[in-house]
């Protein structure tokens, strides 16, 4: 159980997507003008981290790593399809996706239009797959850590993202220079939560 | 001051539209309305209601509450040097020393951060305000004593352009520029920015010799690496303990806490919110403590939960920095919420982080982040509200 929550909370604070590893950051930038958007599109990238993470990690450990084809005939124990992974982690993120997106639109239109085009782009959304391939980097001893470890990654994304909207939508009253105005500002911000997000870095629970 | 007033307003002309000088305007703006009140008409009779108080003397107001916290330091910069080298010295000869250390650190602040500010005003064509001057004696009163000038300068041109400037200057920014000045030095200069040698001079001429058995750690360092701290409640709450500048006299800041409560400037909801949530997260660690990994944080979380209100810079953090209005929450629902999660936060950061015993500055820049979706998430509940009791009232 403690080393569950040390996992959540690591994930959420100090290796957080945006502000540790700036992954993510075409959506992050572009659905961040209103707090509104912000919360849809995190919800969704919390979703799709929380389902594809823990598929993707029973794809690799029963799949794809050495000696993980075992259980089918021993003679494939020394099969190794880890060189497979980028392309099948992408398959199963990309079909993720488009199960949300029917989801949206079916029951949100409203936000689905909103979000236009940077939903679906979640697919391609590098904190998505950052999040498969540090679960595979890290490897995380069973599916519940991996789990939990998405989801982590999914509440920190969704945290970043909602508040840089909120920001954005108070210095909209700010006299910016001209030519920051826009990313430029919001670049310099994101810079600057970082290292508000650094009080969290060596945290050991 | 008719004399001053003649010569301004003789010299007026030259830097209005048209005049020779017109691109400086703002720096005789600045220099002028700091001297003088700007030419309002002020009506006498009738039902005009005026308080005069503006942006300056709010500001003023600050700065003359920073000056306990100033004095003390001063003096407690000096009587730890003597401290530390075992000798005996008078109170004057204590203050002295402090203020020959503590003086260059506030006038390299000023004269770099308003330096900085008048360059911005003159390209941007803005007036000068007073935002700096809180700043400018916040950023020297959060640091070590023996910050070399130029990591000073360096952080605090950082804090003013890319803290304000790049907002649009005062009263925009998102973030606490003194406190930014303070990550950045503390991120950018660790070894002179955190340890055990850094807090107090232990500089030596001729004949003198750090006594043996001296430690310069705070009692917070030394309470994150062994658990224990040599420094009673009494030394911390009257300050003559090792720290930075202006946070160790937790009498001095009362001083001034007091003064901004007093005026109305400082926000009474922000203060006792952090003061309450520093103390739910000192019951809980004191609950847990039997609980925890190391030996050193048993020890740490043990430390009675009022113990920990009055070590390391909370007291300064929350009545100086977490109650600025700017950057903190602005509505009075999310006062309560900014307030409570910073003295929560600051607490649980110094005992989980051993890297940073001080959490206070970091949990502040945290909820900073925070405050405008709080205020979102306030203003948006207040309008639900209203458009449930006027639906409600419209279906009777």
């Amino acid at each position: 159980m403690q080393e569950l929550i040390n996992i959540f909370v690591k994930a959420i604070f100090v290796e957080n997507m945006i502000f540790a590893y700036f992954l993510g950051m075409c959506s992050y930038l572009a659905v961040s003008k209103k707090v509104e958007t912000g919360v849809g599109l995190g919800l969704a990238v919390i979703f799709v981290l929380g389902i594809t993470v823990p598929a993707n990690y029973l794809l690799q450990n029963y799949v794809l790593a050495e000696g993980a084809l075992a259980w089918l005939s021993p003679d494939l124990a020394s099969v190794d399809l880890s060189f497979l992974s980028f392309i099948l982690f992408i398959a199963i993120i990309a079909s993720m996706v488009q199960l949300v997106e029917m989801a949206v639109e079916k029951f949100a239109p409203a936000l689905y239009n909103s979000l236009g085009i940077f939903l679906p782009l979640i697919a391609v959304n590098c904190a998505i797959l950052g999040g498969s391939l540090f679960m595979q980097e890290r490897n995380y001893a069973n599916i519940t850590e991996a789990s939990v470890f998405g989801l982590g990654s999914g509440v920190g994304w969704f945290l970043a993202i909602v508040a840089i909207a909120a920001i954005r939508e108070k210095i909209q009253y700010s006299d910016v220079p001209k030519p920051l105005k826009g990313l430029g500002i919001t670049f310099i911000i994101t810079g600057l939560m970082g290292i508000a997000f650094m009080s969290f870095m060596g945290i050991k629970l | 001051m008719k004399v001053l007033h003649n010569f301004l307003e003789r010299l007026k002309p030259n830097f209005e539209k048209g005049g020779k000088l017109a691109k400086y305007w703002p720096v005789y703006d600045g220099f002028a309305t700091f001297l003088f009140v700007p030419g309002h008409p002020v009506h006498r009779g009738g039902a005009h209601i005026r308080d005069g108080i503006d942006l300056k003397r709010t500001m003023n107001t600050v700065i003359t509450a920073l000056i306990p916290a100033l004095l003390f330091g001063m003096w407690n910069t000096g009587y730890q040097h003597y401290l530390a080298l075992g000798i005996d010295a008078t109170f004057l000869e204590q203050f002295i020393f402090g203020a020959i250390k503590v003086l260059p650190l506030v006038i390299v602040s000023y004269a770099v951060g308003l330096g900085t500010e008048f360059f911005f005003c003159v390209i941007r064509g803005h007036q000068i305000n007073e935002g700096y001057l809180v700043s400018g004696m916040l950023i020297p009163l959060i640091m070590p004593v023996d910050l070399p000038l130029w990591m000073l300068a360096l952080s605090v041109i950082f804090a003013v352009v890319i803290g304000k400037e790049v907002f649009g200057g005062t009263g925009m920014n998102i973030f606490n520029p003194a406190l930014l000045a303070r990550a950045f030095a503390f991120f950018a200069y660790p070894a002179y920015m955190s340890g055990d040698t850094v807090w107090v001079n232990v500089s030596t001429s001729a004949g003198q010799a750090v006594v043996d058995g001296f430690s310069g750690a705070t009692a917070l360092g030394t309470l994150a690496t062994t658990g224990t701290t040599v420094f009673s409640a009494w030394d911390a709450f009257v300050g003559t303990i090792p720290g930075s500048i202006g946070e160790t006299s937790v009498i001095a800041i009362l001083l001034g806490a007091g003064i901004l409560l007093f005026t109305g400037i400082g926000s009474w909801r922000i203060m006792l919110s952090a003061l309450l949530g520093g103390a739910a997260m000192g019951l809980i660690f004191n609950a847990v403590a039997p609980y925890a990994l190391s030996e050193v944080q048993q020890q740490f979380m043990a430390v009675p939960y009022w113990h920990q209100l009055i070590l390391g810079g909370f007291a300064f953090g929350i009545v100086f920095m977490a109650t600025d209005p700017v950057s903190g929450s602005q509505t009075d629902t999310g006062k309560w919420i900014y307030g409570f999660l910073i003295g929560f936060l600051a607490i649980m950061i110094r005992v989980f982080n051993p890297a940073y015993p001080e959490g206070v500055m970091l949990a502040i820049l945290f909820m900073n982040t925070m405050a405008p979706l709080i205020d979102h998430y306030v203003v948006q509940a207040n309008v639900k509200r209203r458009k449930n009791r006027i639906l409600s009232q419209g279906s009777i």
